[in-house]
C-alpha cells in the first residue's frame, strides 16, 4: 500500500464510517453493523501504518500536493502509530461493550457516528505535521467529546459537560494564542520548518520561545489533566454512561500527554533548563494529589477518575527526565495505560449495569455473584497498581531506572509512594466492591438485574479481549518494550523526520 | 492603531475571564464568546496590521509587491472563527438545556442537586 493512503486513511475511514451511520439515522441495527466494519478496520489501518514506520522510521505526505512547508502536511512516526493502534484496540472493545452496555435510545441518536468521529480527531492530532491542524483536529476531537458527554441529557451529565466545555475553551483559546505568537515569532507553522528553525541559535526570537512554550504547556496541560489544571476531570467524567466514558476516559487525556511529548521534543528544546525542573514538580505533585483524592472518594467510577490524574503524572515524568529511557517509559506506560483504565471502567460499567449503582457503600459480595468478573477486575487492578509481571510494572520500571540514572531520587521515590497508594486504593474497591457481604439495607431492595447468559457473555467479550492484551503486554513485554525504545530514539534524534517531511515536495 | 488594539484585546480577555467565572449561566455564554473574540482579535493583531496592501500577486509578478499583508494569520482567523462559532453554538444550546432541566440559571445550584443524591 503506498505512504500516502496509509496516512490518510485513518482519517477517512472513520469519517466515511460516521457519514454511513448518519445515512441510516435511527435504524440502530444498520448502523451498529457500519460502526462494526469501520471499527475493524481502523485498527487494521493503524496496524498497517505502525508495521510501516517500524521500517520506515518516518513517512509523510502532502494532502493537496503542495510542497512543504506550505501544504497540509500529514507525517507519522511510530510514536503516533503506536497511540493509533493503542486507540484502535479500545475503541473495538468499546463498541464490543456498547452493543449490551448502552441503551438503545442513545445508541439510536447518534452515538456511533459521534464515536468514529472522535476517533477521526484523535488520528488526525497524531498524524498532523502543522502546528495550526493539530488545533483544529483538536477541536474537532473536543466537540465530538462534548456532544458525547451530553448524549441523552441527563442531570449529572449536562454538569459535567458543562463543566468540560467551559475549561476546555479556554484551554483552546490559550492554544491558538500561543500558535498565533509562534506564528509571529517564526513565520512557519509546519512542525518539521519550526524544528529546523528552533535548532538555530543565533534567531533573534530564540530568548521569546519560552513564553511560547508555557501556553501550550497550559493549553495541553488542561487537557491532560496535570496539576494544578485537573479539577474538571473527574467533575465530568463519571457522569456519562460507561461505554462512552470508557473511551474518553482512556484515551484523551493521554492525547493531550501525546502532544506535549511531541511539542516538548520537536519545538520547545531551547530553554529546557527552565521546563524540565518545572515539570518534575508538576509531575511529582500531579501524581500525589490524584492519588490522594482517590483515596477520599468512595465511588467506583470517581476512584478511576482521580487515579487517571495520578497516572497522567507517570507520562509527564517520563517527559520531565527526558532521556532515552525515560521517554522509552512514558510510550510504555501510556500504551499500559489506555489499556487498562478503559478495561477497568467497562469493569465498573458492568457492575454499575447490574446492581444499578456504583457507590462502594451499597455495592458488596459481587465475588460471590461473578467470580469471573472480579478475576477479571483483579488482574487490571494489580496491572494498574504495577504489580510485576503486569504490564504496569514495566512502565514503571523503566521510568524509575531512568529517573535513577538521572538523579531525580525525590521523584522516583515519590513515584514509587504513589504506586503503593495506588495498590491500596484498588484493594478499597476490591474490598468494598467484590470482597465484602451485601449491605444488608441493600439486600432487601434486591436490585440486582437479572442475568441472562448470552448479555453477560457479550459485556465480557471485550473486558476479556482488552485484558488478553494488557496480560501479554506484561508476561512478553520485550516488542513493546524495543518499540517504545524506536519511538523515543526519534523523539529524541528528529532529522529523518524534518528531512522526510520537507524532502516530500509535490509530485509533479 | 496599533496601540488601541492590543488594548483592546486585554480588555476583552480581561472581561470574557471575568464572565466566564460568573455564576450567572448567561453571562458564562457571554464570557465564552467574549473570550474567543480576543482569541481571534489577537491572532489578527500578532499577524501584523498592514494597511491597503492586499497579497494578491498580479500577472507579470513572482511575488506580491511589499509592503502586503500577511494572508496567513487571517486564514487561521478565519478557520478559528468558525470553530469557535460551531462551539459557542453548542455551549448556548448546552446551557438551555442545563436551564432548563435544572430550572435555574445559577451554577451553585447545579451542585446543589449533586450533593442531594
Amino acid at each position: 500500500m503506498p505512504s500516502d493512503l496509509l496516512l490518510v486513511l485513518p482519517l477517512l475511514l472513520p469519517l466515511y464510517g460516521a457519514l454511513l451511520c448518519l445515512a441510516f439515522w435511527q435504524r440502530e441495527q444498520w448502523q451498529t453493523v457500519m460502526a462494526g466494519i469501520f471499527q475493524v478496520a481502523w485498527l487494521v489501518a493503524g496496524m498497517i501504518l505502525l508495521q510501516r514506520v517500524l521500517e520506515a522510521e518516518v513517512i509523510s505526505t502532502q494532502v493537496g500536493n503542495w510542497p512543504a512547508p506550505f501544504g497540509i502536511t500529514l507525517a507519522a512516526d511510530v510514536l503516533s502509530a503506536l497511540i493509533l493502534v493503542t486507540a484502535g484496540v479500545i475503541g473495538l472493545a468499546v463498541y464490543l461493550f456498547s452493543l449490551q452496555g448502552l441503551d438503545i435510545t442513545r445508541r439510536r441518536f447518534g452515538y456511533y457516528p459521534l464515536l468514529l468521529l472522535l476517533q477521526m480527531g484523535v488520528a488526525g492530532v497524531c498524524l498532523t505535521g502543522d502546528l495550526f491542524n493539530l488545533y483544529v483536529w483538536f477541536e474537532l476531537l473536543l466537540i465530538c467529546c462534548f456532544a458525547l458527554l451530553s448524549l441523552g441529557g441527563t442531570k449529572g451529565q449536562l454538569e459535567g459537560t458543562l463543566k468540560y466545555v467551559t475549561i476546555n475553551f479556554l484551554a483552546s483559546g490559550l492554544l491558538l494564542t500561543g500558535i498565533g505568537i509562534m506564528y509571529s515569532l517564526y513565520g512557519s507553522l509546519n512542525l518539521a520548518e519550526l524544528a529546523m528553525l528552533v535548532r538555530q541559535p543565533e534567531h533573534p526570537n530564540l530568548p521569546l520561545l519560552s513564553m511560547v512554550s508555557v501556553f501550550f504547556l497550559a493549553g495541553f496541560g488542561i487537557k491532560a489533566a496535570i496539576f494544578p489544571l485537573f479539577f474538571w476531570l473527574p467533575a465530568s467524567y463519571h457522569t456519562p454512561p460507561v461505554a462512552i466514558s470508557a473511551f474518553i476516559a482512556g484515551l484523551l487525556t493521554k492525547v493531550g500527554i501525546y502532544t506535549l511529548i511531541r511539542l516538548f521534543t520537536l519545538l520547545f528544546i531551547s530553554d529546557l533548563g527552565f521546563m524540565l525542573p518545572l515539570m518534575v514538580v508538576l509531575a511529582a505533585l500531579t501524581m500525589l494529589i490524584g492519588v490522594i483524592g482517590a483515596a477520599a472518594q468512595t465511588d467506583f467510577k470517581k476512584i478511576l477518575s482521580f487515579h487517571i490524574i495520578s497516572q497522567i503524572g507517570y507520562m509527564l515524568m517520563g517527559l520531565a527526565i527526558y532521556t532515552p529511557l525515560a521517554l522509552a517509559g512514558s510510550v510504555f506506560f501510556i500504551v499500559h495505560n489506555i489499556l487498562v483504565k478503559t478495561n477497568l471502567f467497562l469493569i465498573s460499567g458492568i457492575v454499575a449495569q447490574r446492581y444499578r449503582t456504583s457507590s462502594l457503600k451499597r455495592l458488596g459480595g459481587v465475588y460471590l455473584q461473578q467470580p469471573m468478573l472480579s478475576v477479571l477486575f483483579i488482574l487490571s487492578a494489580l496491572s494498574l497498581a504495577g504489580t510485576p509481571p503486569s504490564s504496569g510494572f514495566w512502565g514503571k520500571l523503566m521510568l524509575a531506572r531512568a529517573g535513577l540514572e538521572a538523579g531525580e531520587y525525590v521523584l522516583v521515590g515519590v513515584s514509587l509512594f504513589v504506586s503503593i497508594i495506588t495498590l491500596f486504593s484498588m484493594t478499597k474497591i476490591w474490598n468494598e466492591v467484590f470482597w465484602k457481604p451485601r449491605p444488608v439495607s441493600v439486600r432487601k431492595g434486591s436490585l440486582v438485574t437479572p442475568v441472562n447468559p448470552l448479555r453477560l457473555w457479550q459485556l465480557y467479550l471485550p473486558v476479556t479481549m482488552l485484558l488478553g492484551v494488557i496480560l501479554l503486554i506484561g508476561v512478553y513485554a520485550r516488542p513493546l518494550v524495543r518499540i517504545s525504545e524506536q519511538a523515543a530514539e526519534r523523539l529524541l534524534h528528529i532529522e529523518p523526520y524534518t528531512d522526510t517531511v520537507l524532502s516530500n515536495k509535490a509530485v509533479k | 492603531m496599533e496601540t488601541l488594539l492590543p488594548l483592546m484585546v486585554g480588555t476583552l480577555f480581561a472581561v470574557g475571564m471575568y464572565f466566564i467565572l460568573h455564576r450567572h449561566l448567561f453571562k458564562v455564554i457571554l464570557g465564552l464568546i467574549l473570550f474567543g473574540l480576543a482569541t481571534n482579535l489577537f491572532l489578527f493583531v500578532i499577524g501584523g496590521l498592514t494597511r491597503g496592501g492586499s497579497a494578491i500577486i498580479s500577472g507579470e509578478q513572482q511575488v506580491a509587491t511589499e509592503p502586503y499583508a500577511d494572508p496567513v494569520p487571517q486564514a487561521l482567523l478565519l478557520t478559528a472563527i468558525v470553530i469557535g462559532f460551531g462551539i459557542q453554538a453548542f455551549s448556548i444550546v448546552l446551557i438551555r438545556r442545563v436551564y432548563m432541566t435544572f430550572k435555574s440559571n445559577n451554577v451553585d445550584d447545579l451542585n446543589k442537586e449533586n450533593e442531594h443524591h
